[in-house]
């Protein structure tokens, strides 16, 4: 951990990638005995069981590097809405399997180039958590990828609604590339991905999965924002009542 | 279909003979159609209840109380649904598709374990349903890795292998309930209130009534007797509960010294007949679930189907175009 | 049930890291071999890393059949000279 850089910055920035990972994981593992079929529930157990392994690991940096003696459970449950800075797009409902493969290919994407760009942070551990997510997110991808390419290439009702799923899902992609005045200091710094950066390349990435989906790029959209800053979707809070109802109703004890 | 030399008595006499044999009986083996049949309905059931099993821990995942058990649940209620795909694997083996399959559990012609119908209320019940259902699972499958069908047995043994986790991990979650807060404990203590005498049904009737068994046991797809296995569960699961400092809810348990077994009360029988038929809490519920979530899969399912045939299409015309190129230029 | 969405069978063979060789593990439905390795490294190689995955078309698989097959296999079970422990050596040469 670099010594000129202020502790709480470093430590809001590592919480919402933790945030991203936790809310993420906890939208996918929705799917557990719900999935289309057997094969493909116990594949999205496993890129839900990714994620929730990768908030555990941005947590336990995080309470490291507050130093405040919290601990990863602290972060993950002990919080009120606004204080949890992750991205929208990853709080968003699971939808049906068009929003949940449409949302979880424009995160793939992302994760690829930004989590590349994370392994040479001057930040060795988040160099080293990078390191070993960029595998996972790389299975992720080759999967989000395939799904999306055979339900815009699949019959008109899959067609219809992979395209109706990234439409909606649109305006939310923006704000994954605007970086706020914390993660542009540790950027400058080394530390943090600029994710400015990334969004070239995603969108021609983007474009040529869609192209082979026979998918349109969505319209324009007004974007929506304001996740790292603490504000929600909608369902966000009912997200965090399921999320946090043991630790609300038996709080502090060991389990 | 293949044509056998021999004529079908000799065909069941050899069959019997491996089987008396402890020999392994594998799919392109001759066997009976009794036999077939049987072992379709106990591998496709016991599939069931694997993917039926996944819902009442699977309703926990999202609310579980530090990020470890959550982790830790997921993992189990995926390995549940892992089990369920083994196991619907080996009875494809014996000629049953997935599709008869799951059309026989959704329209109720197949059952699943009883023990699924029961609702989990509280995250004590995820602890033991992993102590007390996995253990007494594990207390089956164990001597279903000697079964004699050769998938099923080795279907079991790759299932034994990764169930010991699971009631690990069920005994560690009531641990720390029975070693903390009064209202922990007390949680503890409903839970295994509400599942011990159902987990002692899972092993059945008692072998007197139990019409499958005779024959299962002769064709060595069933190793022991309902009421020996039932028996081994509950000797090892008391001094589990002892250490706990759990009631087990039963007035008449007690240890038979002359025995060497403990002695336990007359389980309720009409309940479990209740429940077996359809009329347990959550019967309707678990077979909705099952329904539900297949149903919205549908057009999935239907797109990746769909895709493929293009893609097959496209592959076909490709590779004949480039024939037809090389041709002409010869 | 519509048997308009059935997926193929496909049979799975694994050979773990320090395996010699691979294993019939089990089966599963996909619509490709794509599909079915995707398949066979999220539902059969949970607890192995760097597994070795082979998937076939069950319908691919051409099997010997057990009872007429006293010609195809007994042949092949009467010559103990191509087994080792039919070769006595003396203790002096060791292990081999």
């Amino acid at each position: 951990m670099t010594d000129t850089v202020d502790k709480q910055v470093l430590f809001r920035y590592v919480q919402a990638l933790g945030d991203d990972a936790l809310v993420l994981g906890q939208r996918l593992s929705e799917w557990c005995s719900a999935g289309p079929f057997l094969e493909e529930d116990l594949a999205l157990a496993n890129v839900a069981l990714d994620y929730l392994g990768r908030a555990r690991m941005f947590y336990e940096y995080a309470a490291q590097v507050e130093g405040a003696g919290r601990t990863e459970d602290n972060l993950a449950f002990d919080r009120t809405a606004g204080e949890y800075h992750n991205h929208l797009l990853y709080e968003l409902p699971r939808g049906d399997f068009a929003i949940t493969m449409a949302r979880q290919l424009m995160i793939d994407l992302y994760s690829v180039e930004y989590l590349s760009a994370l392994c040479h942070s001057r930040d060795e551990t988040l160099a080293a958590i990078a390191t070993r997510c960029l595998k996972e997110s790389q299975y992720h991808l080759r999967r989000s990828r395939e799904w999306v390419v055979r339900l815009g290439d699949g019959t008109d009702e899959s067609h219809y609604r992979i395209q109706k799923a990234f439409n909606e899902l649109w305006g939310y992609t923006g704000e994954m590339f605007v970086p706020d005045a914390n993660e542009q200091t540790l950027a400058d710094a080394g530390i943090a991905v600029d994710c400015r950066d990334i969004r070239e390349k995603w969108d021609r990435q983007l474009d040529t999965i869609l192209a082979e989906a026979t998918l349109e790029r969505p319209d324009e959209a007004p974007a929506i924002g304001g996740g790292r800053q603490g504000v929600h979707t909608e369902t966000f809070g009912a997200m965090l009542t399921e999320l946090q109802y043991m630790q609300r109703t038996y709080p502090g004890l060991e389990w | 279909m293949a044509e056998y030399k021999c004529d079908e008595v000799e065909l069941e006499q050899r069959f019997q003979q491996r089987v008396d044999d402890e020999q392994r009986i594998e799919p392109k083996d001759w066997m009976p159609e009794k036999f077939r049949r049987n072992l379709i309905r106990q591998i496709s059931q016991h599939a069931h209840s694997e993917v039926i099993g996944m819902q009442p821990e699977g309703v926990w995942i999202t609310r579980a109380p530090t990020l470890h058990r959550k982790i830790v649940l997921l993992a189990k209620v995926q390995d549940e649904g892992g089990h369920g795909l083994y196991l619907y694997s080996a009875a494809e083996t014996l000629g049953a598709t997935r599709e008869e399959m799951i059309s026989a559990l959704q329209s109720g012609k197949a059952k699943y374990a009883s023990i699924f119908n029961y609702p989990s209320l509280t995250w004590a019940d995820v602890g033991t349903i992993g102590w007390l259902v996995d253990g007494a699972a594990i207390v089956n499958q164990i001597t279903l890795q000697r079964t004699s069908y050769g998938p099923y047995a080795r279907a079991m043994v790759r299932v034994c292998k990764e169930e010991s986790f699971h009631q690990r991990q069920g005994y560690q979650s009531v641990m720390a309930l029975a070693f903390g807060s009064e209202e922990q404990k007390a949680m503890a203590q409903d839970a295994l209130d509400r599942w011990w005498w159902p987990t002692l049904m899972m092993f059945g009737p008692n072998d007197a009534e139990s019409a499958n068994s005779a024959q299962s046991m002769k064709w060595k797809i069933k190793r022991e007797s309902n009421d020996s296995l039932r028996q081994r569960f509950i000797d090892q699961t008391v001094p589990q509960a002892e250490y706990l400092g759990l009631r087990i809810p039963d007035p008449d348990l007690r240890w038979n010294e002359e025995r060497g077994h403990y002695d336990f009360g007359e389980i309720d029988w009409e309940e479990f007949n209740r429940v077996i038929s359809g009329d347990g809490p959550c019967n309707r519920e678990r077979i909705e679930h099952h329904v539900q979530a297949h149903e919205s899969g549908a057009w999935v399912r239907e797109a990746a189907k769909a895709y493929e045939e293009k893609r097959r299409i496209r592959n076909e015309s490709a590779e004949s175009a480039r024939r037809s190129r090389g041709q002409e230029a010869a | 049930m519509k048997m308009a969405d059935h997926m193929p069978l496909f049979e799975v063979f694994i050979r773990s890291r320090r395996g010699l060789d691979h294993k019939h593990v089990g089966s599963l439905h996909a619509d490709s071999h794509e599909q079915a390795l995707e398949y066979a490294r999220d539902c059969y190689t949970r607890r192995s890393e760097g597994a070795s995955i082979w998937v076939v078309r069950s319908s691919d698989i051409v099997a010997s059949q057990e009872e007429d097959a006293s010609s195809f296999h007994d042949p092949m079970d009467d010559k103990p000279y191509r087994h080792a422990a039919h070769y006595e050596l003396p203790d002096a040469i060791g292990n081999m």
